[in-house]
């Protein structure tokens, strides 16, 4: 009987893990440097450690060998298009958590229209779908019925909603939909209990399993990943290692792709627990390379411009850009520019990289990459799947506990 | 450089003056991709459908095919990206209604991690797409059994894997495409997991018709160059390949027989 993530996970030694990293000899990341890949989370957790640091540049150039054999020399583009900053979360560092006062607005289909029109004209063919979690403003036909609209147009459409059951994914893949994001946040978790104090969100396990569930109504492509700065980063990469590696044995025809992003200033002013510094997120993100060299490894604009160049050939495969984080905010921009004119209130946080798309097509080539901006076609996605899920889960007993039993907005 | 071999190469009903193929993904751009294919000497590069546009617009952010000059090669469109018949099948159609070639590199690989192809769902699109008239070139793991199978579906070509894509492991499955090229009716290309003109070499002295090499080419620090590279070792294994090559052996042989008693 195959487990679900959040059972694996409770048996996984997070503490052993986390002291041999502390504990690693330089031999040892030698080792593993020299075989040129991590085989095991002990030898991931090698390469995360202090004492990998002095070989960062090692790390680097394995790194950018191993996903150029794997990738290319390209670059996938996307941009985030938010639907709606309603939200029925109370998460402390989140811009659309509940009791944060800012404007709210779920765009109406025309606007999603309007906001996706303008992100065509940039180039992009690849879209992620971004919305808070809210039953009411944000439901499953809401969401299809704009994943319709938009299918056309975009060949390449993710999702990053609130978690869902699997027949309620069903639907959205059949839409048109290829991938969904879901973030755990953070992996430890009395750290998420304390973050994540009203709203569906706070069920921590049902969260954990929602990629399993996705891949069950067909996604072909789950990214998963953690927020640097809620939580010890090693402890979190540990875990969320951890997770890719149960995710890509399970959900074999799915792609993983993993998101390693840092805190951003954003509504609420949550300080943040532990900063992930520079030279850290490069070593992690050798490491995830060299533990999951065929994962996806996404950069958005969180990061500030000359670290994205930097990174560009270091191990990453997919980049957003000229992203706006406000549900309407690509309207606003300034028309010639592609830039934000003013602050934008309603955004869920503020990004670094304020660059236009074409800008940062520019940076890419110039590091010797092809930005690639449609990778997908929709006659892939298998008619088949409207009518079952394509990927049958193994096993029904790990059922979480489904949201539709939760009362929300009484949390 | 004059060929030398005295065969070409064939395939359905066309022939082809190179018995190197060549795949047009993981390039650093689109000219840079343009100018490698030139110097390969190739007649037949694949794409992938899903980096094109299908529909009739014209689209400056989905133009692969712009760059691929038809007069110089015949396009053979892939379905990298399908998981199983249905959907190759389906791309396969849209291709054609795009204008582009009825040929078809057949690639379902359902994993995507190591890009291995689904033999199951393989078969099945190649006995639809054959039935409606599509020239098909199936992208296979080196099992003579399928290879056979295939063939009696009326595949135009079995390519199978000489190791996973993108690995540079060479001819890892080796004695499975000596059988595959011993027992095969219809050119054998092998595709995958060359990652050196010494391997394609290897390849074609063994007796394949054809390779099919990216990953190599296209990461290579100078494209164009590393085309060339795998042109000339594709021509000369080839060339080898029909002279024929000595037999080898472990033993020496020695130089006092030990049946000399026996007289001349």
């Amino acid at each position: 009987m195959k487990l679900s993530f959040s059972k694996i996970f409770e048996t996984i030694d997070l503490q052993g893990l986390s002291e041999i990293s502390a504990q690693t000899r330089t031999s040892e990341v030698q080792r593993v440097l020299n075989r040129g890949e991590a085989n095991s989370l002990e030898e991931f957790a090698n390469l995360i450690s202090p004492a990998a640091e002095p070989y960062l540049e090692s790390m680097c150039r394995l790194s950018q060998a191993v996903t150029l054999k794997h990738f290319g020399k390209t670059m996938r583009m996307f941009a985030p298009l938010y639907l709606s900053n309603e939200c029925v979360n109370v998460c402390r560092y989140c811009g659309f958590s509940r009791h944060n006062d800012i404007p709210r607005i779920t765009l109406s289909i025309e606007d999603v229209e309007r906001e996706a029109k303008l992100l065509h004209e940039q180039g992009f063919r690849s879209i992620l779908l971004v919305a808070g979690e809210h039953p009411k403003y944000v439901s499953n036909g809401y969401v299809e019925s704009v994943v319709r609209r938009l299918s056309q147009e975009f060949p390449s459409i993710a999702l990053e909603l609130g978690p869902l059951e699997a027949s309620g994914y069903s639907p959205l893949v059949n839409a048109g939909c290829e991938a969904l994001i879901v973030y755990q946040e953070t992996y430890d978790e009395d750290t998420y209990q304390s973050l994540h104090t009203a709203g569906p969100k706070k069920h921590f396990s049902w969260r954990m399993d929602t990629a399993e569930r996705a891949y069950q109504a067909g996604f072909r492509r789950l990214g998963i990943g953690a927020l640097f700065g809620l939580h010890d980063w090693r402890r979190e990469a540990i875990s969320l290692a951890c997770h890719a590696q149960h995710l890509s044995r399970t959900c074999w025809k799915a792609q993983v792709s993993l998101s390693l992003p840092r805190m951003r200033p954003s509504a609420g002013e949550f300080e943040q627990v532990e900063f992930l510094p520079d030279h850290h997120f490069v070593q992690l993100i050798a490491a995830f390379r060299l533990f999951a060299p065929k994962a996806g490894i996404t950069l958005s604009t969180r990061e500030p411009a000359p670290l994205r160049d930097g990174l560009i050939p270091l191990g990453i495969t997919s980049m957003s850009a000229g992203s706006s984080t406000e549900p309407g905010g690509y309207s606003a921009f300034d028309e010639s520019s592609f830039t934000p004119i003013d602050e934008q209130p309603g955004e869920q946080f503020h990004i670094a990289d304020e660059r236009p798309p074409a800008v940062v097509a520019k940076a890419i080539a110039n590091a010797g990459y092809e930005p690639v901006w449609k990778d997908f076609d929709q006659s892939l996605l298998s008619e088949q799947s409207a009518k079952e899920p394509i990927n049958r889960p193994d096993d029904q007993t790990d059922k979480a506990d489904p949201v539709e039993s939760l009362d929300p907005l009484s949390c | 450089m004059t060929s030398r071999t005295t065969q070409t190469l064939k395939i359905g009903d066309r022939e082809f003056d190179s018995r190197l193929l060549v795949g047009t993904g993981k390039f650093s751009s689109n000219d840079s991709m343009k100018e490698a294919l030139r110097a390969s000497g190739s007649a037949l590069v694949t794409v992938a459908l899903k980096r094109a546009n299908l529909d009739s617009s014209e689209d400056p952010f989905a133009n692969i095919l712009d760059f691929l000059e038809t007069e110089r090669y015949l396009i053979l469109p892939n379905t990298a990206g399908a998981m199983n018949a249905e959907e190759a099948v389906r791309i396969a159609r849209l291709a054609v209604a795009a204008g582009l070639p009825n040929w078809v590199k057949l690639e379902i690989h359902p994993d995507p991690n190591y890009l291995l192809p689904d033999p199951i769902e393989t078969l099945k699109a190649t006995e639809t797409l054959v039935a409606e008239g599509f020239t098909v070139l199936p992208y296979i793991n080196a099992d003579p059994v399928l290879a056979q199978r295939l063939q009696d579906a009326g595949a135009a070509t079995v390519m199978p894997l000489g190791s996973p894509i993108g690995s540079n492991q060479g001819l890892d499955t080796r004695s499975q495409i000596e059988i595959i090229v011993e027992q095969a009716r219809v050119p054998v290309v092998v595709d995958a997991g060359i990652g050196a003109p010494s391997h394609a070499a290897e390849a074609m002295e063994l007796g394949a018709d054809a390779v099919l090499i990216n990953t190599a080419i296209a990461i290579a620090n100078d494209p164009p160059a590393m085309a060339r590279a795998f042109a000339k070792a594709v021509e000369s294994g080839r060339e080898a390949y029909e002279i024929g090559l000595g037999s080898t052996s472990k033993r020496a042989e020695a130089s006092s027989p030990l049946t000399a008693f026996l007289g001349a």
